[in-house]
């Protein structure tokens, strides 16, 4: 009977421990997420693929890496940019980051989103660049005038803003930020 | 019924006829206009729970980055109360932090018995490319995921702070108007313009993250990929 309480005491003292582990983590075997995961879908900044990839290379863009996709696409943004665009059709033609068909296909064919770390993150605030993108930033319209809007956003007025400026609901101020659903 | 009205009648019909004015749109080959976000997508996603609608990336508290990942898009409220996470599809958060376009850390979120499970951010080595697999010795971070009609669920980690559920679209812009423009009935956009989005919900992943962890100072650059098992 002596050995039996010992080894019950010890069998307890040994949960016991485990369960007072350094903080209130609880050990949880995790579930089985084994397996082979492949690319269905990507995206970095808004609108890219729609706008600016030919109907039948939208799932080969999808699935080419940010690293390849400069080589495969800059060339082919440029030419689609500088046919959609009465603003950018020469060479000579620019928008307001200064950039024509070219320059400006090479930035947006290697699909990424640029944060900043050091300060303020948003597409675009009239003063600061592709340095995040928040909430509220009216991505739409600073791609429509940086594609239709020439050298200084007001070359085609009716094309450069769709007016729509803002969402049908006001985000929160704390995390998770998006507001709650309809 | 104009285009608006036709677009809340259910989903899987939207996309269909939102990929039927892009095709039109190609074709007639008029001045067009900058679509919703990836809103309208490629054949292979359209309209699947590996769906990608939008990406934000922005400064929460001052000591923190804020990474939004919206799937699933133009839900109506009752598509909403229907609509889930598949637990066969990762959403994969890349972080590049030395400028050549090849993500160096991960985030990523998956699904499992109504909680979503958040590894990382993580090394990215040996698991960069068009696939991979879940990073199951990174530090990981679980949530329940909040239910359409149930309180918001948000854990809390180390400075890490998570979610995922739905959410009301943060995207806006006159998509209707778009349409009307491509389709050769409009030469430009109505002032004031009207939301298409308004009223619809997405399927959202929100992971907020202490700068330090995501290399600190500078820039990064960052996309967000599903990928499916």
């Amino acid at each position: 009977m002596k050995y039996i309480k010992i080894f019950t005491l010890a069998i307890l003292a040994a949960f016991t421990l485990q369960n007072c582990g350094d903080d209130d983590t609880v050990v949880e075997t995790l579930p089985d997420f084994s397996g082979s995961y492949s690319l269905a879908d990507q995206m970095g900044r808004p609108a890219i693929n729609t706008v600016l990839v030919a109907e039948g290379n939208k799932d080969a863009f999808n699935t080419t890496i940010p690293a390849e996709q400069g080589a495969a696409y800059a060339s082919a943004f440029a030419d689609r940019l500088s046919t959609l665009s009465p603003a950018l059709a020469t060479d000579d033609d620019t928008n307001l980051l200064d950039l024509n068909a070219t320059g400006f296909g090479a930035v947006l064919a290697t699909d990424v989103l640029t944060v900043s770390l050091d300060g303020v993150t948003t597409f675009f605030d009239g003063t600061n660049v592709l340095t995040g993108r928040n909430l509220s930033d009216d991505v739409i319209t600073t791609e429509l005038t940086l594609i239709f809007g020439g050298e200084d956003g007001s070359e085609i007025p009716t094309l450069s803003d769709d007016n729509v400026d803002a969402n049908d609901k006001p985000f929160l101020t704390t995390f998770p930020y998006l507001a709650g659903p309809f | 019924m104009d285009l608006s009205d036709k677009l809340i009648i259910n989903k899987n019909f939207k996309m269909k006829k939102l990929n039927l004015f892009l095709l039109m749109g190609t074709i007639l080959v008029l001045g067009a206009i900058l679509i919703a976000a990836d809103h309208i997508e490629a054949p292979g996603v359209s309209g699947s729970t590996a769906d990608i609608t939008d990406y934000y990336a922005f400064q929460g508290d001052a000591d923190k980055i804020v990474f939004v990942a919206n799937t699933q898009g133009l839900l109506s409220p009752t598509a909403t109360g229907d609509a889930s996470f598949d637990e066969n599809v990762m959403i994969e958060f890349n972080i590049d932090t030395d400028q050549d376009n090849t993500e160096d850390l991960i985030i990523q979120a998956i699904p499992r018995d109504g909680k979503m499970y958040f590894f990382g951010p993580t090394p990215a080595t040996g698991n960069t490319g068009t696939s991979g697999t879940v990073q199951i010795d990174a530090d990981v971070n679980s949530v329940d995921i909040t239910e359409y009609n149930g309180d918001m669920q948000i854990a809390t980690n180390d400075g890490i702070k998570i979610f995922a559920g739905p959410r009301d679209d943060p995207f806006f812009m006159d998509f209707a108007q778009y349409g009307q423009i491509i389709g050769g009935m409009a030469t430009s956009f109505n002032n004031p313009g009207d939301d298409t989005f308004a009223g619809t919900n997405v399927m959202s992943v929100v992971i907020e993250v202490p700068k330090s962890m995501i290399g600190g100072t500078g820039s990064i650059n960052t996309w967000v990929e599903t990928k499916r098992k």
